[in-house]
Formats: structure tokens, C-alpha cells, sequence
């Protein structure tokens, strides 16, 4: 695990929530280095902290302190507007519940990152959210509106608005938290897919079979890392027949 | 964001909800509406004053006996009349600014003729009423000088008269009896319609000066006397001149007031218009405050659109919108919503003013400074009233905003 190619790198990170006079440790010292081209599976009970840490990770929230480098640049204590450009640029991520645009076409809820870019790799929102859509297998379903989809559908759509910008870094808090096993399953073959052509990927799960298709899984307890080790037995999630794709 | 983006966003999420959007609307709607109308109306009325005013005659001066201080309030006008035919034709004879003076004695009565009566004022030139008035007949001709000289009977009907006593056949040659006196009728002028203050000015009958000062009035003293300047720009320099040739006339020494008010058509406008340009005044107040009260109803909306779509914010700042671009797409919509009431609010008020006019025949002059005043002040509610909201989705904090239920 060379230092050069971490993706992220936190160092004794703290999260404390304020509930009135008392005060909730989310996140008590955590220490993790995850390199490119992983798949981690973030494991533990409800309430451990699994939600604030991707947050963190994911520049929707800010620790309470503790360093943060992503892709080799600190990210803790940088300000709103920069936290917003880093999530546009860097960073896909994936919610249980989709959080997709209601009465909006899938097509627009992948151009959606696109309209805020403001890189200068100058990418045609039209022509890459089409070909995301076609990588997570809805090619088909572009002009569909949102409530006109599967929730499998729905999840597939809100990944590949998440992949649409090209990120280094896929984030995902439960993806198959509200799916069936069938879908779910088609979501993880995806994950594989991706992170076999070298994308990084975090997710969260409460499952030890979800877990089993990741390479490494992170557990934590009351906002502590108890175990970190590598998947001895890889599973490898086959895509369903409905959804074959050309990649 | 560019910003044709960030409207064709505003545009789709105010179609999304377009009734509600439709209702929010309807307060700049009236507003812009009746600021247009109300402005039109009023610059109608004021136009036809003016067009009055300008009717009144050419480039003319009035004499009228009595003083006016320098407030303009009128220390007993007339109670001190020493106005006279010597005056004006002093005036005549000095005024170098003068193309033409008359005098005016009015007096009236009950005029019969044509087997029936009627009451009319009675005003008693010179010949060159006509020029300084701008009022020829229609049928028929003036008196001339020999008429004046010789004081003779003989007299022009208006065509309010004309009508009210030979309703079916030719005045010019019959005659009509004023207070026992019978007088020829050798014309009739044409009409001239009514005056600012809403006088019908047809309703007259005019004579020479002289026929009434012996046959009727008695007087010695006379109403008004007109003149008229060479040209508009004439106008001051002749009023002053007539000022020092009637103080003359008078033997006024150095200390003593005028005892008489030298007056222009302008003054006489300004009187007129005055009051309609209170009245548009006021008439924009009230649409102003209609455009404020609009105002609010779309903030009362971006508010609650803001909590309705806490959500969406939250979705767009997960996926890289800045705080800025929220803040943006919020206030262009709610300037979006202002603009599109403004634009229906002038299309409405277009057709409220047509309708007036036809409706009433006043003449209405839409002002396109007002429409452009009032779709301006339309984008400035949207972006004033729309800020807070805008502000307040902006300052969202996109983990709570994605929770938000
Ligand atoms: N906004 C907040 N304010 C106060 N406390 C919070 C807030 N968000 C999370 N917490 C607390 O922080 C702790 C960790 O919450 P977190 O959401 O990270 O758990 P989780 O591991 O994701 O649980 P789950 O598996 O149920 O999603 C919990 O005790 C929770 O109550
Ligand atoms: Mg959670």
C-alpha cells in the first residue's frame, strides 16, 4: 500500500454531534487509507457511524477534527463552495434511497453533476449521460421519468449520475439497502464491473452476503474501527438476464 | 451554471406547478396591469387637456381684470375691474409683441329665435377674435371693421346655439333677439368643443364689441382682453410688455399692485393639468403598493417552494451544486415568475386602457416609459422579495436537506 496512490487517507478523525447538553461521538479517531482501485465494504451495527464517515468522506459533512486527504489533498476545513466543486469532480455518490429528481427524466438526472461542473474537461452533458445510462444498462430507459422506473431502475440511474463525471471515487451508503435480492445483485455485479476497470469503491452495508462481493471490509463500533481485513473469498455478482449490457 | 440554463430550470419548475405559479403571479399581474392602465388613462386625459388648452387659441395672452399675489390666490378678482376698451387699444397700438389684441365684454341672456329660446353667453369682440382664436365659421362670414365702427346688429352664432335654435335650416340671414335687442345673424362658427375646466365653448354668441357695449352691457369697464404673440417664443416677453403698457395705462406709480393679471395659455394648462397630474400620482400609488403587495405573495411562495423542495436542493448540492447556484436558480425563478406577471400585467393593462377608450372615448396614450418602468419594477420585486428564500435554500446544509422528510 504505497503512500502515492491512496485515494483517501483519514488520520485520527473525530465526529461530535451536539444534542443539547450532551454530546454524541459519531466517529471517535478514525484512522483509514484506502487505495485505488479498492472495493471496501463498511460494515456495522446501527448508529456505529458507518452514515457520518461516508458523509465525511464523501465532502457532504466536515469533521469535528482529524485529517482528511483525498487524492492527496487535504479536504478537511476547506469551505462550502470548494466541498461542492470537490463532490462535482472527485466523487459519485450513491444513497439508499436514490435521491433522484422527481418528474424528471432519467436522461436529466444524469446531466444534473454536469450542470454544475465547472472543471475545465468541458464534457457534453447529453452525450455522457447517455453513455453512463448505457453502462448501468437503462440506454432504453432514457426518456423514462423517475416514478416511471423500477427501484432497481432507480438505483441504477442515481449510479450512473454518480458515474457521469468521471470521479476517482464511487461512494455508496447501503445501495441495496431497499432492494430486492435479484436487483440488488445487479447492483453489486455492476460495482464489480466498475471497480474490476480500476474505480475505487466504498460502501456501506449491514450485510455479511453484500459484504462477500467486496475486497476488503471495515468494521466499526461505536465509531471505532474493531476489524479491517481483506475478503479471503471474493463472490462474483452475475448480472440478470433482464439487464445484459454491453459494456 | 450558464444562465440559460438556470432559467429553462426556472421555467420548468414554474410549469411544474402552474397553478400555484399562475396564482402567485396574479399580484404583479394586477399591479403591472394597472399601473399601465392607470398611466394611460391619466396621460390620456392630460393629452386631451392639453389638445384644450391649445384649442383655447394662438400663442395668446389673457388680461383679466384684478391681482393675483404671487401664490396665485386671487385678492378679489374683479371687485377692482378698471379694465377697459382704452387698454386694449393702448395694447394694440404699443405692443410691438402683439400681432393682434381684442377686447371681450361678456354679458348674456335669454336669446330667442327661430320660434324658440335659449340661454347663452354673449361676447362682444373685435375682428381679430378670429385670428387670435383661431376660430373661423363654417358658414356664412365675420364682421368686419365697418360693423365694429358702426356698432351694427349683427352676429355669429356658435354652433351649440345654431343647432339648439334652427335646428333644420340655415341661421345665416334670420335673427335672433338678445334682451330686446334683435340682432343679424351673418355666420356661424365652427365648432370648437369644450374647454379643459369642460366648458362647451359652441355655446356662445359672439358680436362686435362695440353693438354690445351700447345696446346691452352699458359698461363702461370690459371681462378680458386677448392678445396674441408673433410666436410661442414671444409669448413671455409679450406678457411683460402688456404688463408695462397696462400699468401705463392705468398711471400705476412704482409702489401700487397691478390691478389686473396678465395670464398664457400655459398658465391656464398648468391649472388644468394640475389636478389630473395629482390624480395620476395617486393612481400609481395605489399600483405600487399593489406591485409590493405582489411582491410578497411571491416570497410567501419562494418560501414555501424553498421548504417544499428542501429535497431537491439537497440532490443538487450532493451532486456539486454550489451554494451560489442554488442561490441563483432560486432567485431567477422567483425574478422568472415577477417578469412573466409583469409581461401578462402590460398585456392586461393594454387591453384594460383599449377597452376604457372604447368603452368611455377618452383618449388613452399607453407610454412605453411606463411599461418599461413597470417591467423593471417587476424584476426588481422578483429579485428583492425572492432574495430571503434564495438566501435560505443556499444556506441549506445538504446532509439535512437530504434527510428532509
Ligand atoms: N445530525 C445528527 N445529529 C445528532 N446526532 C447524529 C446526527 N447524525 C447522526 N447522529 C448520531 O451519530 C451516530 C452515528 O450515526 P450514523 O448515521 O452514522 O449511523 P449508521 O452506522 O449509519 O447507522 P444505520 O446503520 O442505522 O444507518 C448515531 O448515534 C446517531 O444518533
Ligand atoms: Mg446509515
Amino acid at each position: 500500500m504505497s503512500k502515492a496512490n491512496a485515494v483517501i487517507t483519514l488520520r485520527d478523525l473525530n465526529k461530535t454531534y451536539a444534542m443539547g447538553r450532551n454530546q454524541v461521538h459519531a466517529l471517535r479517531g478514525i484512522d483509514l487509507t484506502i487505495t485505488a482501485g479498492e472495493m471496501v465494504a463498511i460494515m456495522g451495527a446501527s448508529g456505529s457511524g458507518k452514515s457520518t464517515l461516508m458523509n465525511i468522506v464523501g465532502c457532504l459533512d466536515r469533521p469535528t477534527s482529524g485529517t482528511y486527504e483525498l487524492d492527496g489533498e487535504r479536504v478537511d476545513g476547506l469551505s462550502r463552495k470548494q466541498l461542492a466543486d470537490i463532490r462535482n469532480n472527485h466523487i459519485g455518490f450513491v444513497f439508499q434511497s436514490f435521491n433522484l429528481l422527481a418528474r424528471t427524466t432519467a436522461q436529466e438526472n444524469v446531466e444534473l453533476p454536469l450542470l454544475y461542473d465547472r472543471s475545465d474537461r468541458k464534457i457534453d452533458p447529453v452525450a455522457a449521460a447517455r453513455e453512463a445510462l448505457e453502462r448501468v444498462g437503462l440506454g432504453d430507459r432514457r426518456d423514462h421519468q423517475t416514478n416511471e422506473l423500477s427501484g432497481g431502475q432507480q438505483q441504477r440511474v442515481a449510479i450512473a449520475r454518480a458515474l457521469v463525471t468521471a470521479p476517482s471515487l464511487l461512494l455508496a451508503d447501503e445501495p441495496t439497502g431497499n432492494l430486492d435480492t435479484q436487483t440488488s445483485m445487479e447492483v453489486l455485479a455492476l460495482f464489480q464491473e466498475l471497480n474490476d476497470r480500476g474505480l475505487t469503491i466504498a460502501m456501506v452495508t449491514h450485510e455479511n452476503d453484500i459484504a462477500a462481493y467486496a475486497r476488503r471490509i471495515v468494521e466499526l463500533r461505536d465509531g471505532l474501527i474493531i476489524r479491517d481485513e481483506p475478503v479471503a473469498d471474493r463472490r462474483t455478482a452475475k448480472r440478470g438476464l433482464s439487464s445484459s449490457v454491453a459494456v | 451554471m450558464k444562465s440559460d440554463k438556470l432559467i429553462r430550470i426556472a421555467i420548468r419548475s414554474i410549469i411544474r406547478t402552474k397553478m400555484r405559479s399562475i396564482l402567485t403571479m396574479l399580484g404583479i399581474i394586477i399591479g403591472v396591469g394597472a399601473v399601465i392602465c392607470m398611466v394611460a388613462i391619466g396621460q390620456g386625459a392630460q393629452s386631451r387637456i392639453e389638445q384644450s388648452i391649445l384649442n383655447l387659441g394662438v400663442n395668446m395672452v389673457v388680461i383679466t381684470p384684478g391681482t393675483s399675489s404671487s401664490g396665485g390666490v386671487s385678492r378679489g378678482a374683479g371687485s377692482l375691474n378698471r379694465l377697459q376698451v382704452a387698454d386694449a387699444e393702448k395694447l394694440a397700438e404699443e405692443g410691438m409683441l402683439l400681432s393682434a389684441v381684442s377686447p371681450v365684454t361678456m354679458t348674456g341672456g335669454r336669446i330667442r329665435g327661430g320660434g324658440g329660446n335659449w340661454h347663452a353667453p354673449l361676447y362682444g369682440v373685435d375682428v381679430t377674435y378670429e385670428n387670435i382664436r383661431d376660430w373661423p365659421v363654417a358658414t356664412g362670414q365675420w364682421f368686419d371693421q365697418s360693423d365694429i365702427r358702426s356698432a351694427r346688429k349683427v352676429c355669429l352664432l356658435g354652433s351649440t346655439v345654431a343647432s339648439e335654435l334652427f335646428p333644420d335650416q340655415d341661421p345665416v340671414g334670420q335673427q335672433i333677439i338678445v334682451r330686446d335687442v334683435p340682432f343679424d345673424i351673418i355666420g356661424v362658427l365652427e365648432s370648437k368643443g369644450q374647454t379643459a375646466s369642460g366648458d362647451n365653448q359652441d355655446d356662445c354668441v359672439i358680436a362686435p364689441y362695440t353693438t354690445v357695449q351700447k345696446r346691452l352691457a352699458g359698461r363702461q369697464f370690459i371681462a378680458q382682453i386677448l392678445g396674441s404673440a408673433w410666436s410661442p417664443e414671444d409669448v413671455p416677453a409679450a406678457m411683460e410688455e402688456a404688463t408695462t403698457i397696462m400699468r401705463e395705462s392705468h398711471s400705476l406709480a412704482d409702489w401700487e399692485d397691478d390691478d389686473f393679471t396678465v395670464r398664457n395659455q400655459s398658465d391656464l394648462a398648468d391649472a388644468a393639468t394640475g389636478t389630473t397630474e395629482v390624480m395620476t400620482l395617486l393612481l400609481a400609488a395605489i399600483a405600487g403598493i399593489s406591485l409590493l403587495v405582489g411582491g410578497i405573495g411571491i416570497m410567501n411562495i419562494m418560501l414555501v417552494s424553498v421548504t417544499e423542495r428542501t429535497r431537491e436542493i439537497g440532490v443538487r448540492m450532493a451532486v456539486g451544486a454550489r451554494p451560489g447556484d442554488i442561490l441563483r436558480q432560486f432567485l431567477v425563478e422567483s425574478v422568472v415568475l415577477s417578469i412573466l406577471g409583469g409581461v401578462v400585467g402590460v398585456a392586461l393593462g393594454y387591453g384594460g386602457s383599449w377597452l376604457v377608450a372604447y368603452l368611455t372615448g377618452w383618449p388613452t396614450a399607453i407610454d412605453t416609459v411606463a411599461v418599461g418602468v413597470a417591467l423593471g419594477f417587476s424584476a426588481t420585486v422578483g429579485i428583492f422579495f425572492g432574495f430571503w428564500p434564495a438566501r435560505k435554500a443556499a444556506g441549506l446544509d445538504p446532509i439535512a436537506a437530504l434527510r428532509y422528510e
